[in-house]
């Protein structure tokens, strides 16, 4: 009954039918939460605030702050000014955080509020923090504010304090959950490199429980971590698209030289994170991390069998899809839709570099198959009724073409709003590809269990 | 005595909430409600947009197309499990995902183009276009563009005055009431007598919940005519005049559309609530007494006695091992907080805080006849207050929305969703149970234990 979607192709000329991604500034406030003691602020009306709020909180299961502007007609018109000098007042004498992250909506935008211009002349208590990044709504996707934000991190806190650089990498995890954060740095550690992150969600958006509420939870990158970024001799941008432009403003600004990388999701992503770490900081890679790759490596030598072959469509946010797009063919599999719905071309990302590195991916691979950028879900959902798959990989919202065309979905990336713990555990990692090929294995052999006749149906396989 | 400071997180109630923030039985000032809030809060609020989503996006044959930047159609794409007989078409995402040319240009064009483009793939009976923030700030003129896209098509295509920012979720449930007003037809003057027919208002069968009440009319012999707008479709709102009575149940949402109804059609209203046995049978008892025909009160007494056996002894057995715990409140509107309080003390459970978003002035003068002294009440609170009320109140468990849930849940708080995210229908006799049976699997969970 789900099934909306027709098979023959429409030509569209406006309009999407089922996004694959949604706007800045929900990306702005992730990014924010990433900031110890950060209440992140929303300028502009009060949905926006409370839409993204709930939309995190759906996907994290953990309880959201952030504070709004409460635009009313009257600010729609005069503009948010007083506003906003209202909000850092009232913000920081209830909420009391350390530091005050805005970003802006598609209507503070466009009425023109110029908001460091306000920021200065508001009332900030001594020792208090606020910074601010534009996030307009009608640029880009949630991926774009949340590297908006990332940079101004850098822009309004890194500082060089001294002419020789430290022996300390700066990683930018990028759009990744809690639990990708929390390995990421687990490798570092076991690298023995000192290092500073930032954002760092974990500890916020997956504190424990304790029978108290704290508004800060303790994670998240400390200011002086966040100022100190400008010493450092390295920054690895995990992602280019939600990371590299924050890492190329350190550069810029500090001097601090900047390596994208892919997000380090799969054997080979993996392997170039450790890599670059290796030669820049000149380090051993300890036995600990060769013994998790041996492991990865056994599992996909066990299990290849179940994947060789087999179709994928896949999408999400770009820099999630061009790793997991690597990972899949890494196991023998064939990508042949791979979508996004962030534009090609975004502020914050290399113009048009997904679909190229994507095509490239699949050239190598010698797959034929359909790459776009800036798609919506009806058109991956007609891509996949003229040429099914065994398996879509993405977020939640994959579960509509998932039923309609009985075809298992595998949930990864932003929002997964219908299934718990993901968001405590990796992708990132070894071990987070151990856990995607559990789960790929996992479900096509459900499927096989479940579509098997009696004589075919095995216990061992 | 109730400390109205906020020590425990250092920091003080903002002078402008303490007027918002009541505790019942302490001479109060009255309660400052129905206003905006204060820039610089963690409010629990939504916007119009919002309000009129929510009311109208139970239509299950219309194109919801969201003329604004993308975010606006993502964060409501299917969210509100309102279920459906039939169509399925309003659970897909319209947007006309504005870009900044657009914004320079206008998106007039941008829109009529999609409207097109969607009526030639879904042959849809009834486009809804909705404004959002942006949209009310460029000028795009919405009334203009979807007139001409009717004349084009032959069908109705309606624009939503919902820019967020001019005003409350209220103003959006008034904004998507005038809509469903333009889409009824209007009662002729020499229209027979309905009958025993009515219109349900302010159910958006979220887990089935019209489907019960219809079932029950249907038994007393009274024939439900449309659900405003809980699995409806476009031709039936349209006949929506042709019913005799209205009962509302969400008179926050529908009691513009119900009252203006009575105005323009005749159409006289009714308040109902389908929340708790005891609201439940007088609903039913005054809908009976509305049609005065003795068949109709048989089976209404029939019907009560039957459905109150059959969960009697079930909710009882729930009781047992609820009673004497305390409840927190936080939801959308002040009727349902109404009714939320009578349907705890049903199973034992006492209402030590109450609080909404949009409550309006004479829901809160019933709350607080209804709750015991001591208790809390607040309009618009944010988190912090939340957390410190239900502390401080010893609550054992927190009805409210998707926000509210994992703040309980950190506090080792139970919970109960009682909106969007709701999976049992909680209204009738039925839903009565499905409730009790909530409220004791999360607060009987072995879960808190582990504290």
């Amino acid at each position: 009954m789900l099934d909306c979607t027709t098979e023959k192709i429409y030509e569209r000329s406006a309009g999407v039918i089922n996004p694959a991604k949604t706007c800045q500034p929900i990306g702005a406030m992730y990014a924010a939460l990433g900031i110890h003691k950060c209440l992140p602020h929303s300028h502009g009306s009060q949905g926006c605030c409370s839409y993204h709020r709930s939309h995190l909180t759906r996907h994290f299961r953990e309880p959201v702050m952030a504070s709004t502007s409460s635009f009313t007609e009257g600010a729609s018109v005069f503009g948010g000014g007083a506003n906003l000098k209202a909000a850092i007042k009232n913000v920081f004498t209830i909420y009391e955080p350390d530091i005050m992250a805005i970003h802006t909506t598609c209507l503070s935008e466009t009425i023109g509020d110029d908001i460091p211009t306000i920021i200065k002349g508001a009332e900030i208590p001594p020792g208090k923090v606020v910074i601010h990044a534009n996030t307009p709504s009608y640029q880009g996707s949630h991926v774009t504010g949340f590297s908006n934000m990332t940079r101004a991190m850098v822009a309004y806190l890194s500082v060089e304090s001294q002419p020789n650089k430290l022996e300390r990498v700066n990683i930018i995890p990028g759009f990744v959950n809690p639990g990708d954060m929390r390995e990421i740095k687990r490798l570092v550690d076991l690298m023995g490199i000192p290092f500073i992150m930032f954002p760092d969600t974990s500890g916020v958006m997956d504190a424990p429980m304790t029978g108290q509420y704290t508004m800060y939870p303790p994670g998240g990158t400390p200011i002086s971590a966040l100022r100190e970024s400008g010493d450092s001799c390295l920054t690895l941008a995990l992602g280019a698209y939600a990371s590299g432009d924050a890492a190329y403003q350190l550069e810029r600004k500090c001097r601090v030289p900047a390596v994208v990388l892919k997000t380090p999701v799969g054997i080979r992503a993996t392997d170039d994170f450790i890599l670059t770490l290796r030669s820049a900081m000149v380090r051993e890679v300890p036995y600990a991390l060769e013994e998790e790759r041996g492991q990865l490596v056994d599992i996909m030598t066990d299990l290849h069998h179940q994947f060789h072959g087999k179709k994928v469509a896949i999408f999400g946010d770009p820099d999630m899809v061009i790793a997991l797009t690597e990972m899949v063919i890494s196991l023998g599999m064939q990508p042949i839709h791979v979508l996004t719905g962030t534009p090609a071309g975004t502020i914050g990302g290399p113009q048009g570099m997904f679909e190229k590195e994507i095509r490239s991916m699949m050239d190598q691979a010698g797959i034929e198959g359909r790459v776009k950028a800036g798609g919506d879900l009806f058109e991956l959902h007609q891509w996949i009724k003229r040429d099914p798959v065994d398996l879509i990989m993405g977020t939640s919202y994959g579960k509509y073409i998932s039923r309609a065309e009985d075809i298992p979905l595998v949930r990864v990336g932003f929002p997964i709003l219908d299934r718990g713990v993901h968001s405590y555990l990796p992708f990132a990692g070894y071990k987070g590809a151990m856990r995607l090929i559990e789960m790929i294995a996992n479900a096509l052999l459900d499927r096989a269990d479940r579509d098997a006749r009696d004589e075919d149906f095995e216990l061992v396989m | 005595m109730i400390d109205m400071s906020l020590s425990h997180v250092g920091a003080s109630l903002v002078e402008e909430r303490k007027s918002s923030i009541q505790i019942k039985g302490q001479p109060n000032p009255a309660l400052k409600c129905e206003s905006s809030s204060i820039a610089g809060c963690v409010s629990q609020r939504a916007c119009v947009y919002c309000g009129a989503r929510v009311v109208l996006n139970p239509i299950t044959d219309a194109v919801h197309l969201v003329h604004g930047p993308i975010g606006c159609a993502s964060y409501t794409w299917d969210i509100r499990g309102s279920l459906s007989s039939g169509e399925e078409l309003y659970r897909l995402s319209f947007s006309t995902d504005l870009k900044e040319r657009d914004i320079i240009f206008g998106g007039e064009k941008k829109l009529a183009k999609a409207i097109d483009d969607l009526v030639e793939k879904y042959r849809p009976p009834l486009v809804l276009v909705y404004s959002t923030c942006i949209v009310g700030i460029i000028g795009d003129d919405l009334e203009a563009v979807c007139r001409a896209a009717a004349g084009r098509h032959g069908i109705e295509v309606l624009p939503v005055q919902s820019s967020g920012f001019a005003g409350s979720k209220s103003d959006g449930y008034k904004a998507a009431c005038d809509v469903l007003l333009r889409l009824i037809q209007p009662r002729q003057e020499r229209q027979p007598a309905a009958g025993a027919m009515l219109n349900y208002l302010g159910d958006f069968n979220l887990a089935g919940e019209a489907w019960i009440i219809s079932d029950y009319l249907r038994r007393m012999g009274i024939k439900l005519n449309v659900v405003f707008t809980g699995d409806s479709s476009c031709q039936a709102l349209k006949k929506a005049a042709g019913a005799s009575l209205n009962i509302i149940q969400c008179a926050g949402s529908m009691g513009y559309l119900g009252r203006a109804m009575q105005e323009r059609d005749g159409i006289p209203y009714m308040n109902v609530s389908f929340l708790g046995l005891e609201d439940t049978a007088a609903s039913l008892r005054r809908i009976a007494q509305f049609f005065n025909d003795a068949g109709i009160t048989k089976n209404c007494e029939d019907l009560i006695a039957e459905e109150t056996k059959r969960v009697e002894a079930e909710i009882w057995g729930y009781r047992q091992d609820l009673a004497g715990k305390k409840a927190a409140i936080y939801v959308g509107g002040g009727f349902k907080a109404i009714s939320l309080i009578k349907q705890f003390r049903e199973i034992g459970i006492d209402v030590v805080m109450i609080g909404t978003q949009t409550g309006r002035r004479e829901e809160y003068d019933t709350i607080n006849r209804l709750v015991d002294d001591g208790t809390v009440v607040l309009d618009d609170a944010n988190p912090t207050e939340l957390e410190k009320f239900m502390l401080q109140q010893g609550a054992d468990l927190l009805v409210g929305g998707v926000k509210e849930r994992p703040l309980a849940y950190k506090l080792g708080l139970a919970f109960i969703d009682h909106n969007h995210d709701r999976k049992h229908p909680l209204s009738g006799f039925a839903g009565a149970v499905n409730f009790a049976r909530e409220v004791h699997d999360t607060v009987c969970s072995p879960v808190w234990q582990y504290l």
